[in-house]
């Protein structure tokens, strides 16, 4: 701890005074004489001039949570980049279903209206207008979305009144996101305002309910490299009817139904918790926060879900389920730890994987010592018990808040949706995370570290002084990380790897970690010829 | 595979589908990077500078370092002067550049940040740099801001001395991979002429492991040898779309003449690359140079069957794009197909000539296009193979037709950027792209009676 805090010390020397004051408040030094989380600072600006890992509302809008929506198209209004970038990207695998039949999957393409200067000074809105139109007369489409790039807002183009005079031209649903890239200070602000749209727009406009004893969704899960379809598997085979994905490889249709189901799962907390709060708020569905990567994490999750439900029998395949996938991949996982035990990694990541995968890890034997977050809430560090306690500030309060009530139909109470009684829940609520979410802290051991918002300095520095094993990041700092002599994996993309959720993700991560550690090259980086003593004859051995 | 296309004929006149281009301040910022100790900062909101950071970083597979202003509701109400003072400041006190190149982006444009104003107002250490440019993501393209902010190295740091010229070249390398610049400046080094090339990313984009992170690595273009650009007696700008407006400007302000080649990719460009240095500097060709050259002509005369009277689709950026289509009609194919998402009329001029001059006929040449289009002509009559870059790989698997990954990005495939395509060496690796394309295909089609040890 004494000896952590001093390397953080020393860290923050070359910073200015004011960039020096500020990133002290985005670092926690774990300290187990503290008996509760200190505060630590997240979702605030990022420092100008300061290389950070963060993007931008938009990215976190259409990039992360409408995106996915595999059967509308989403069209970026604005100049050619950010469509560009954000296009196939994120790997959020879809797939023809039921629902959804290959032809109306738009994954694969990209629709920018590709604004010109002249759109910029006399407005862009005809142009959005008559893509849209073009769009429908061609791919005819479910629903559509259109999401704003930095200049809209500035220009004054309406993207609302857009959406509503093409909606009513068209007679399909078509979104409008005002996700500039300036809004909030990171992908958050994106999350935020797409959760908003969604929840408004799209849930509970369907009638549907999925047939099945237990139906459940996952939000916040994107399907990076399959995970999904992984867990769709083990829930399936437990016994759940998994209504809806949210949104990795799902339907609008789907999304219309999702008020129909009796649980809400939640796997990325930051990303999606607003959908979740609001659906507990209108509909009265109590939430889960599950953890899926790791073992451990995946067989904890999958009882604590059975404990939801009064179904002896939905208890008793879960542990047959566990029993046998646990079974399955042991052998193969000892292996790998083998390779991994021992070994400390960082982990900065979006807003919940750096916390997941240190179950992952410990699965391997494996210790995260440095973890952070780029667009967290200090909800997601220090567990949503602090929420009353944050404090808005001039960013966050240009994000619009729904403000909703239960629904005079549809709302039923928490317990009714899982078939206990009140007393029951209420007694449930305490054994299971049930509208919870306890945050990374309290995950981290002694002398370990907590940073938001990381920037490239501070793992420069912190990679010489903690000489982890193994860095877990995204593609801006893997080859920064290879540089340095280190491995490094990416935790986005997952290296265009996965699943690495649920029982074949755990192996599939063991493997691809157990490679990145025991790749041959990383021994011979040193010339023979600049190594003291190395001979020809000793090579030649 | 793209089964959501539906069959044409289409009516797709406005907006992209499927983009053949991006925005310019990626380009800016490639650029800058070929600066030696150059940290590229893009002023607007931070989500900018992280995709391009993302997606240079995709495909070079190497550090991409560059810093934000980022911009919040704030700074995009009351303007970026701040953030960019901030900025400067907090740059050079924590990651100690030479120098920082400002690039703007379509946030920072519209709000109308006056950029060079801003950088006067700001702390900047004795010997150290801060040069803009603007690069407004709706003008142009990615291509437009790399040229923009070669410009911007010229119009802030290149200066002549006097009347007396330097026996030195510059060569201006377009948007081309670090191995690229490395080739040319090798094949300039046989030569034997002094070669001052700006921007260089070789070394930069391309440095080894060594265990040791550098965040400015060995390479990149000195702020020396940029300022004494002025004093060189010839520019050649490889690619017009790419290095025309900074070898202009060398000539305007520093009276070096300007030559306007096209990107040296293919024999012929080649050649005239070769003979441009030949002719101005009165230099023979080393023998090593004739030798490489003669091994391209012996591979392109033994492999020709492979390829010739094939139909090919091109796409990506213009420069490529045209010296590309020389080199397949130099090899006997058709270019049947030709498309950049880059805007300017005389990309389409140039290539039209050029099929012209072949006898060509029934080609599609198109700028501003996008790979939708090139998809429509695609289905409508089908090609032998295409040519362009990752983005390809969904329209050449939708119409079983093989890809040569060519040109910026590659996403999907690794070492490129260290290997050339420019110069005679250059040459034989398209060729044995190009031909091991067909063959694998060739091969993956035969029946087993017609499948043979020998193609």
């Amino acid at each position: 701890m004494a000896e952590s805090e001093t390397n953080v010390e020393e860290m923050f020397v070359p910073y200015p005074e004011t960039v020096k004051k500020n990133r002290k408040k985005h670092l926690v030094v774990i300290s187990e004489s503290a008996e509760t989380c200190p505060q630590i600072e997240a979702n605030t600006r990022t420092i100008p001039g300061i290389i950070s890992q963060r993007g931008c509302a938009y990215a976190g809008c259409k990039g992360v949570v409408v995106g996915p929506i595999k059967d509308m198209v989403t069209i970026t209004h604005g100049p050619v980049g950010c469509g560009y970038y954000s296009w196939g990207t994120r790997r959020n695998k879809a797939r023809a279903d039921g629902t959804t039949p290959k032809e109306n999957i738009y994954s694969a393409l990209c629709f920018i209206t590709d604004m010109q200067e002249p759109d910029i000074v006399f407005g862009g809105e005809k142009k959005l207008a008559k893509m849209i139109d073009e769009v429908v007369a061609m791919f005819h489409p479910r629903a559509i979305n259109i999401c704003a790039t930095c200049p809209i807002g500035l220009i004054g183009d309406d993207l609302s009144a857009v959406a509503k005079a093409a909606q009513e031209r068209h007679g399909i649903q078509i979104l409008a996101y005002n996700c500039e890239g300036y809004k909030g200070v990171s992908q958050s602000a994106g999350h935020h305002i797409a959760n908003n749209n969604i929840m408004e727009k799209i849930i509970g406009t369907g009638t549907e309910r999925k047939p099945g004893k237990h139906v459940i969704n996952i939000l916040g899960e994107y399907n990076i490299g399959g995970d999904g379809w992984e867990l769709e598997r083990i829930l399936t085979e437990i016994g759940y009817t998994v209504n809806c994905i949210l949104t990795g490889d799902s339907s609008y249709l789907d999304i219309k139904n999702l008020h129909l189901a009796d649980l809400n799962l939640v796997q990325c907390h930051r990303s999606i918790n607003y959908i979740a709060e609001m659906m507990e708020t209108k509909y009265g569905i109590p939430w889960l926060k599950i953890n899926f990567i790791g073992v451990e994490a995946t067989n904890r999750s999958l009882r604590d879900m059975a404990k939801c439900f009064n179904d002896p029998e939905l208890e008793k395949q879960t542990e047959i389920v566990i029993e046998r996938e646990t079974a399955r991949i042991h052998q193969a996982l000892e292996q790998y730890r083998k390779i991994c035990k021992g070994k400390t990694a960082f982990a900065f990541v979006g807003g919940s994987r750096s916390h997941h995968y240190q179950y992952l890890l410990r699965d391997l034997g494996m210790e995260v010592v440095v973890a952070g977050y780029e667009f967290a809430h200090r909800d997601d560090y220090e567990g949503r018990q602090v929420i009353p306690t944050i404090k808005s500030d001039a960013d966050s309060k240009n994000i619009p808040e729904l403000r909703l009530t239960p629904d005079e139909k549809m709302y039923r109470q928490a317990h009714e949706y899982l078939n206990i009684t009140k007393e029951k829940y209420d007694e449930l609520c305490k054994e299971v995370p049930l509208n919870f979410y306890e945050g990374m802290y309290p995950n981290m051991k002694n002398g370990e570290i907590m940073v938001d918002d990381c920037n490239h300095h501070e793992i420069e520095e912190m990679v010489e002084k903690f000489h982890p094993d193994l860095i877990f990041s995204g593609v801006r700092d893997k080859y920064i990380s290879h540089k340095m002599g280190v491995p490094s994996r990416q935790l986005h993309s997952y290296d265009y790897a996965g699943p690495y959720a649920g029982y074949n993700g755990a192996l599939n991560f063991a493997r691809d970690v157990s490679q990145a550690l025991a790749t041959p090259a990383w021994k011979m980086i040193v010339p023979p010829w600049e190594k003291p003593g190395e001979s020809r004859s000793e090579n030649n051995a | 595979m793209l089964d959501c296309v539906p069959a044409g004929p289409l009516e797709h006149t406005t907006g992209k589908i499927n983009p053949a281009k991006t925005c310019q301040p990626i380009g800016a910022m490639y650029a800058a990077l070929g600066i030696h100790r150059c940290l590229p900062h893009s002023h607007g909101s931070q989500g900018c500078c992280a995709y391009h950071r993302m997606h240079l970083t995709r495909h070079f597979r190497d550090p991409v370092m560059a810093s934000s202003s980022s911009f919040t509701e704030g700074a995009s109400v009351f303007g970026g002067l701040a953030n960019l003072k901030t900025s400067v400041k907090n740059v050079f006190a924590i990651y100690d550049p030479d120098i920082i190149a400002v690039h703007t982006t379509c946030l920072s444009e519209t709000i109308g940040d006056d950029v060079p104003n801003i950088i006067r107002q700001c702390e900047i250490p004795e010997g150290k740099y801060v040069i803009h440019v603007n690069t407004p993501s709706y003008y142009g393209s990615h291509i437009t801001g790399f040229a923009n902010m070669c410009k911007a190295m010229v119009s802030y740091l290149a200066q002549s001395d006097g009347t007396t010229r330097k026996e030195q070249m510059n060569v201006l390398p377009g948007f081309v991979n670090p191995g690229d610049m490395r080739e040319i400046r090798r094949i300039v080094d046989l030569i034997g002429v002094k070669l001052i090339l700006f921007p260089d990313t070789s070394d930069v984009l391309d440095a080894p492991i060594t265990g040791k992170y550098e965040m400015y690595p060995e390479g990149g273009a000195t702020i020396d040898e940029i300022k004494d650009s002025g004093n060189s007696e010839l520019t050649l700008a490889l690619g017009s779309f790419a290095s025309n407006d900074a070898a202009d400007l060398l000539q305007e302000k520093c009276g070096v003449t300007g030559i306007p080649l096209k990107l040296p990719i293919g024999l012929k460009a080649t050649d005239a690359f070769i003979m441009a240095i030949h002719d101005w500097f009165g230099v023979p060709v080393p023998k090593s140079l004739t030798i490489e050259r003669g091994q391209v002509i012996d591979t392109l005369i033994d492999t020709n069957f492979q390829y010739q009277g094939k139909t090919v689709a091109i796409f990506g950026d213009p420069d490529h794009v045209i010296a590309m289509t020389e080199f397949v009609i130099t090899m006997g194919m058709i270019p049947k197909y030709v498309l950049t998402g880059t805007p300017g009329k005389q990309f389409e001029e140039e290539v039209n000539k050029m099929l012209e001059g072949a006898g060509i006929t029934g080609s599609r040449v198109k700028a501003e296009g996008d790979l939708f289009e090139l998809h429509q002509w695609i289905r409508e009559e089908k090609v032998d193979l295409l040519i362009g870059t990752t983005y390809g790989k969904y329209i050449a698997r939708a119409e079983d037709i093989p890809l040569v990954r060519f040109g910026f990005p590659i996403l999907d495939r690794a070492v490129h950027p260290l290997m050339p395509v420019v110069g005679y060496r250059g040459c034989l690796r398209l060729i044995e792209q190009i031909s091991n394309a067909l063959l694998e295909r060739r091969d993956r089609d035969a029946k087993d009676e017609d499948y043979e040890l020998i193609l």
